[in-house]
């Protein structure tokens, strides 16, 4: 019998499995209309110009071509930057609009919309569109770019550096042991499975029904009637499914903005899939240059932490991540100097990518911190137990729980870290030298306002509904466990809705916060739920529960009984029957408890350890094992939790060794923009990956939970850096490592 | 993707006549590299002639002792015969060191030989590059070119063949047979591919209409002293940085004949008989592989971002001879150097 509750804690497999491996689940370009018209894109050949003479006479010519849309005969939009603000993921500066004017910002951006009868007549169509150009050298490179500043205008959401605190300088010079390293991560882009699309539904009436990758429909919904004028009750943005996005389906894409456009003019359906190469048109993890400097006392304890980093943004928008921070915050450290400045490049605005800021500062951080234990002749986990912070010295507050010993502790045990022989180069096998490393890993534990609704019907299934997104991560599932829990009902019993704008409100779905906002909105809204069943149960005649209140009952397969005695009881059924009504529903809204987050610094934590071997002479690195061990409170459901972790952990390996934009310096142009030559890892390359969750109470929400989207990446790098120094000698510090850096 | 018309070639002479006639005409297959040049707009034929159905699909034993693989074999299916297996176990891993299982269940033995270069530049339409559009410059030569060759480059191109089972082809001096308007020739694997000199665009010496219709292997003779080994940039799924393809005849410690081919360094596999002379009547000595390798790479130009091949092939080959004289082939399931 499946419903033995509670199911939060438990394996469960994802409620939505089925449907993704049968092909049922709709993804955004896979809804139709019979008047769907299909368009295809056409990118700029050049990255900084004018378009100087645009001929789009041979694609319309072409068969099925219904119009070609361009800065020429697009639709109005507003001038002012404030409409195209309406995006909670902006960043300051002004937003790139397609066809707003002739000016190329950067390689492939959209300079023409074909739409045509076919998928297959548009993209052809879009080839014939020739434009010509007034090109300008562009500078794609953040090592070259103009100037470093710092950005004037912050980002919403995202911490400055905290002001230095002591004398970083001064305590860097008067230390016995120092390092100071320069660390380069370079461009990666998602590379999610599912393209970015759009399919808009001309529903008549200006009713827009629109299909759109996204984390969050409620962002793009509002970005849309906000730029073009429309009215929020006649649109309506629907995307149940995503097919992976890591951060770059947050803010709207020009897939959503043409689409409509098209939709907008021709009046009638459209769909819009950009190719794998457009993907590289948009959004990044940017190229960040780092500086860190690390002085210490003999022993290792640290005096004096400086970090510097310099990281890409485009010409027009100053996107900005907390890079530099996790300096002043992971290790006990009195003098410490923070510097995050941006330079500028002619590509597209980058944008959050898994742990956006942790993965790039931490792991200068922790490749800085493993080349101090070295100097100070400590053992790397000793090293970090000698400086550890049991208090956010950036905020000055307490953290409300951090587990890290324990993952230390934990992490180091199933690896075998206790065989690790200290010096570079002392473990051999046969031709491949031996290394272990390690690092640590640190996320925001988050949370949002989000709100969500609970439906009981008379057949006694509950839905429990809620306008957040799943982009794999299974935030379905849990909604479910949650759900079934507090209901009493097997699981099922429940249905999960997410990705509707009608549904009750929730931000985009990123911050790894979605699990414990939407989780905990959906509990509160299940008590709603509950106080409203009760409600009526108390109003039967003859009420078995006629003074009960809520906490001296408890509901269990479609009952409502007393806790004090079980016979005492009524049936559902026979409450929705005598109020009337065929389902009875509970709204609430769940929102950060501010005196909480005042209060406590949340985060979580890993440890991320992997043995790598090297052949000595060719350089080929193998990864052999790798363990992960996260304190992220309470964790909801073993399964979904391991998958996210593994993600991360492999997403991790990928930035290490194999993940790299590669842009022509004279073209501007990404080179390597699909998956054959933008390399992700390959099943060869990941070995087991061990997870291990430590216990960890934490209070900061109803559910006692952090997220765990973004965790496992953090530290991983890092930790495979660390693995490669360990075993060669040599100290790689631009990733990512490959064979020629080793030789 | 431009419109094209689709025709199906019942006879290998109806195929031949119909790409001969057509100079917008192409062979298709398997379709692993074709239809993807087609998506990409860098190869726009008006009109394709499917041979799939041609009886080309049978290995074939030669009077020779050797066997003639049908120019329609999968990769696949040609890297598990048993005779391959046994005889020629160095085609049989070079072919596994490729691509996918997927791609290799679709790819076919003469489209292998077909394929075109993996050159960024050649990819992307919006680019100069003369081995797409002959006149209009190499961006390779001072862009992105890690993947780029260091021998045999010119000033026009600097793209390399990308294939793995070519590199073992080539060090088992197969002969490759065509039919073409005029009949049917035979080609000498070396002559096969050809360097791009000043025409790029040739990958190699197949006139317009030509199709290759089966590669001849000679009779087995180098035992399990051979190896394929091919290193990149991660452990699967990555064409060759480097790929070494080396076989030995060992008179108990004596090194009788020994080839050694090359893969992603140059516009075609990469031998100098020269080099391999020098091994003939010795003893099998680190030293003297550092030798073969130094002569191989006589003259090796680096463009930037590539410059590290030329060390990086150097100890390849080092390796490779190592292990193919010890009798120890490199395993294509294990990824261990060994």
């Amino acid at each position: 019998m499946s419903n033995i509750h509670p199911y939060v804690g438990r394996a469960n497999t994802r409620v939505d499995g089925p449907l993704k491996v049968s092909g049922l689940a709709k993804y955004s370009a896979e809804f139709g209309a019979e008047d769907l018209a299909y368009a295809a894109a056409v990118p700029s050949a050049v990255a900084k110009g004018r378009i100087t003479a645009l001929d789009v006479s041979a694609a319309l010519a072409a068969p099925g071509v219904i119009e070609v849309l361009s800065h020429k005969n697009r639709i109005d939009f507003p001038e002012d930057d404030e409409p195209f603000k309406n995006d909670m993921v902006a960043v300051p500066g002004s937003p790139f609009r397609p066809f707003r004017d002739d000016k190329i910002h950067y390689a492939g951006q959209a300079i023409a919309l074909v739409v045509a009868d076919t998928h297959e007549n548009a993209r052809y169509a879009a080839t014939l569109v020739k434009a010509t150009y007034d090109v300008e050298t562009p500078n794609v490179d953040v090592a070259t770019s103009a100037n470093y500043y710092d950005p004037p205008e912050k980002r919403d959401g995202i911490p400055p550096p905290p002001d230095p605190r002591g004398d970083a300088k001064g305590a860097f010079d008067r230390a016995p042991i120092k390092v100071e390293s320069d660390y380069r991560v370079v461009a990666e882009h998602h590379n999610p499975m599912e393209l970015q699309a759009t399919t808009v539904i001309w529903e008549g009436d200006g009713r827009l029904l629109v299909h759109n990758k996204t984390q969050g429909v409620v962002n793009p919904k509002n970005y849309i009637c906000s730029v073009f004028g429309l009215d929020e009750d006649k649109v309506r943005f629907f995307s149940p499914y995503v097919g992976g996005a890591f951060g770059m389906a947050l803010r709207p894409h020009y897939d959503v903005f043409l689409a409509v456009m098209a939709s907008l003019k021709l009046e009638r359906s459209v769909r819009l899939v950009l190719t794998r190469a457009q993907m590289f048109t948009m959004g990044w993890r940017p190229d960040c240059l780092q500086t860190l400097s690390l002085g210490a006392e003999t022993s290792g304890k640290l005096t004096s932490i400086t970090h510097h980093a310099i990281q890409a943004t485009s010409m027009f928008e100053d996107y900005q991540e907390p890079i530099v921070n996790w300096s002043g915050l992971l290790y006990d450290c009195d003098n410490v100097s923070l510097k995050y400045e941006l330079g500028k490049v002619d590509t597209s605005t980058p944008s959050d990518m898994r742990a956006p800021g942790a993965t790039t500062g931490v792991f200068a951080l922790e490749c800085a911190m493993d080349e101090l234990s070295y100097a100070a002749g400590v053992d790397p986990i000793e090293l970090r137990l000698l400086n550890y912070s049991d208090h956010d010295q950036n905020d000055d507050k307490p953290f409300s729980s951090k587990e890290l010993k324990a993952a230390y502790e934990q992490g180091a045990e199933r690896f075998g870290w206790s065989k690790r022989s200290f010096e570079p180069r002392s473990m051999k096998e046969g031709h491949e030298l031996i290394g272990y490393g390690m690092a640590t890993g640190c996320w925001e534990a988050m949370t949002m306002p989000h709100k969500a609704r609970a439906t009981l019907t008379a057949d006694g299934k509950l839905e429990v509904a809620c306008a957040t997104a799943d982009i794999g991560t299974g935030t379905y599932t849990i909604l479910a466990q949650i759900g079934a829990d507090a209901l009493g009902v097997d699981i099922a019993e429940v249905t999960s809705k997410v990705g509707d704008t009608s549904l009750p409100m929730a931000p985009v779905e990123g911050g790894s916060w979605a699990a414990a906002s939407a989780g905990s909105a959906v509990k509160l809204a299940c008590e709603a739920l509950k106080e409203e069943l009760l409600k009526h149960a108390r109003g039967l005649d003859n009420s078995p529960l006629a003074n009960a209140s809520l906490d001296l009952v408890t509901f269990s397969n479609g009952r409502i009984a007393l806790k004090a005695d079980l016979a005492k009881a009524v049936s559902v059924a026979d409450v929705l029957k005598s109020a009337g009504v065929e389902k009875l529903d509970g709204e609430a809204g769940y929102a950060p408890d501010e005196e909480f987050t005042k209060k406590y610094a949340g985060y979580t934590h890993g440890a991320c350890f992997v043995e790598v071997r090297v052949d000595e002479e060719l350089g080929v690195i193998r990864l052999v094992r790798i363990v992960s061990a996260i304190a992220a409170g309470k964790i909801l459901n073993p399964l979904t939790a391991r998958s996210q972790i593994l993600g991360g952990v492999v997403m991790g390996c990928g930035m290490a060794l194999h993940e790299e934009t590669k842009w022509d310096k004279t073209l501007g142009r990404v080179m390597n923009a699909n998956l054959g030559e933008y390399h992700v890892p390959a099943h060869a390359d990941i070995p087991e990956v061990d997870v291990i969750f430590v216990d960890e109470e934490d209070g900061s929400n109803p559910l006692g939970i952090k997220g765990l989207g973004e965790i496992g990446i953090v530290g991983a790098a890092a930790a495979v850096a660390n693995a490669v120094f360990h075993a060669t000698g040599k100290r790689v510090r631009e990733l990512p490592i490959t064979i020629d850096k080793l030789l | 993707m431009m419109n094209f018309s689709y025709t199906r070639a019942e006879t290998i002479a109806d195929a031949v006549a119909a790409v001969a006639g057509d100079p917008d005409a192409r062979f298709i297959a398997g379709g692993t590299n074709l239809v993807d040049l087609m998506k990409y707009d860098v190869m726009k034929p008006g009109r394709l002639v499917d041979i799939t159905r041609l009886p080309l699909r049978e290995i074939e034993a030669t009077d020779g002792g050797g066997l003639k693989i049908g120019a329609l074999v999968p990769n696949s299916d040609l890297a598990y015969d048993q005779r391959i297996q046994r005889d020629y176990p160095l085609l049989s891993s070079a072919i596994l060191a490729g691509a996918s299982a997927q791609l290799r269940n679709a790819a076919t033995t003469g489209g292998n030989l077909i394929q075109r270069t993996r050159c960024y530049y050649f990819y992307d339409v919006a680019t100069p590059c003369n081995k797409r559009e002959p006149g209009s410059g190499c961006s390779a030569k001072t862009g992105v070119n890690r993947i780029h060759a260091i021998l045999g480059t010119s000033d026009a191109c600097i793209a390399t063949h990308p294939s793995d089972m070519c590199v073992a082809l080539a060090a088992l001096e197969a002969v490759v047979h065509v039919e073409g308007p005029d009949g049917q020739r035979t080609i000498a694997f070396a002559d096969f591919h050809r360097l791009p000199g000043d025409e790029p665009q040739y990958d190699n010496t197949l006139a317009h209409g030509e199709m290759v219709t089966a590669v001849e292997l000679p009779a087995p003779r180098f035992g399990q002293n051979h190896t394929y080994l091919k290193l990149r940039d991660r452990l699967s799924y990555a064409f060759a940085l480097v790929s070494v393809a080396a076989a030995i005849e060992m008179d108990g410690d004596v090194i009788g004949e020994t080839r050694v081919a090359l893969g992603g360094v140059a516009h075609k596999p990469w031998r100098v008989p020269e080099a391999e002379a020098l091994l003939k009547g010795k003893f099998a000595t680190r030293e003297l592989f550092g030798e073969v390798a130094d002569r191989l790479l006589q003259g090796a130009k680096g463009f930037g971002d590539n410059d590290f091949k030329i060390e990086l092939a150097r100890r390849a080959v080092v390796r490779a001879l190592t292990q193919a004289a010890a009798g120890a082939p490199q395993v294509q399931s294990n990824k261990i150097v060994n």
